[in-house]
């Protein structure tokens, strides 16, 4: 399952709606393209709506895992300067 | 109450102006079509209000707008005035009325349709129609309502029809988490869909962060239904239409048949359970299929 090596981590599991978005568009805006983002994020909202939302500004969505402590593990390919 | 030249109020009603309890004063209802209005036409709404009215409008609860108390004397150069401005007044009486229609696929990212195109589709066919009986058209674009499409004579709500597509999806398990009805579940990583339990809401779709789900619009329409002096929920009686034409054929079939049936000043929710709700869904079926 070796097929992404993850550039950066951020966990967004200690704000909400639209703030973990917010942060984790931010955090993508400090990567090169093709770097990969980890983002550990809730069960609920979260999970529901930051992968759509980060697609959606033409990322490239690679894993959702779930850790099963209540939150998950997203695995984003940035894509774009 | 003997007056020589009494006004012909019909007429009046017909054309928007609604007689008001003071004499002589009238509340102009004006043709809106989805609840907007261009900055253009509130500026001469504005101009009118203030010269002819009383410097205000009200806001009607099916997305009018009215000027009230305009004057018995005043109302050809009201007509006059808003007709230069590319105002046109709108209809009470036995008409069809102002089809409202929420910012779904407009503005708002929650439409599965856009609704304000399927309105103004609709009032272009039907508007001021005259019929036994007022009778109102409503579009909301997605199962959260927020147009109340069985509040209607005929409600038209947007759905999608989901779709699946095993080779893009990266099995997330975020389409079964939005589901609402368990109509997706996700069990050792293997996305189940059951169309039975599905409402077309679309969320699927829109959560998918790799398009492996795709959406057909597709319209749920709903007849009967009326919210005034006796409450009901306007009935669905076909599945999902995708496609436009068929349901506009289905708008045509229910609405001729009010038309055809209806006794004067009975309601459509009225007319369907005297002649029989299967009457109405074999002509509306016929309809459908063409």
């Amino acid at each position: 399952m070796a097929e992404y090596q993850i550039t950066d981590h951020i966990d967004i599991t200690d704000v909400v709606c639209p703030v973990t978005f917010v942060k984790a568009k931010v955090a993508l805006e400090e990567l090169e393209d093709g770097d990969i983002l980890s983002v550990r994020l809730n069960d609920g909202e979260p999970v529901q709506n930051v992968p759509r939302s980060i697609k959606e500004e033409g990322h490239q969505i690679l894993r959702l895992l779930n850790n099963e402590d209540g939150t998950y593990e997203l695995i984003v390919r940035k894509v774009g300067d | 109450m003997a007056e020589n030249k009494k006004p012909d109020y019909a007429a009046l009603k017909a054309g928007g102006f609604m007689r008001q309890m003071q004499k002589d004063n009238f509340s102009l209802r004006l043709r809106v079509v989805g609840g907007n209005l261009t900055a253009q036409q509130l500026a001469t709404v504005t101009a009118v209000a203030e010269k002819y009215g009383k410097g205000y409008v009200h806001l009607t609860s099916r997305q009018g707008v009215e000027i009230p108390f305009i004057q018995l004397k005043d109302i050809d150069a009201v007509k006059e005035a808003l007709a230069e401005g590319g105002v046109q007044p709108g209809v009470c009486g036995p008409r069809v009325r102002t089809v409202t229609a929420c910012q779904g696929g407009v503005c708002c990212p929650s439409g599965c349709i856009n609704a304000l195109e399927v309105a103004e589709k609709l009032d272009e066919r039907y508007f001021g129609r005259q019929l036994p009986h007022k009778f109102k058209f409503g579009v909301t674009g997605c199962q959260n309502n927020c147009l109340k499409a069985e509040e209607n004579d005929f409600g038209v709500k947007g759905g999608l029809v989901p779709s699946y597509e095993e080779d893009s999806c990266i099995h997330c398990g975020v389409c079964a988490k939005v589901c609402r009805l368990q109509a997706i579940t996700f069990t050792d990583g293997k996305v189940e869909y059951d169309a039975s339990k599905c409402n077309y809401c679309g969320r699927c779709v829109k959560s998918c962060p790799v398009d492996a789900w795709k959406g057909e619009s597709g319209y749920i329409v709903s007849f009967g239904g009326t919210f005034g002096n006796s409450i009901q929920k306007g009935q669905e009686l076909l599945p999902i239409i995708t496609d436009e034409d068929a349901m506009l054929r289905v708008a045509d079939a229910a609405i001729d048949f009010f038309d055809r049936n209806a006794n004067r000043g009975e309601r459509f929710a009225k007319t369907i359970e005297r002649v029989g709700w299967d009457e109405l869904k074999k002509t509306v079926e016929e309809a459908y299929h063409g």
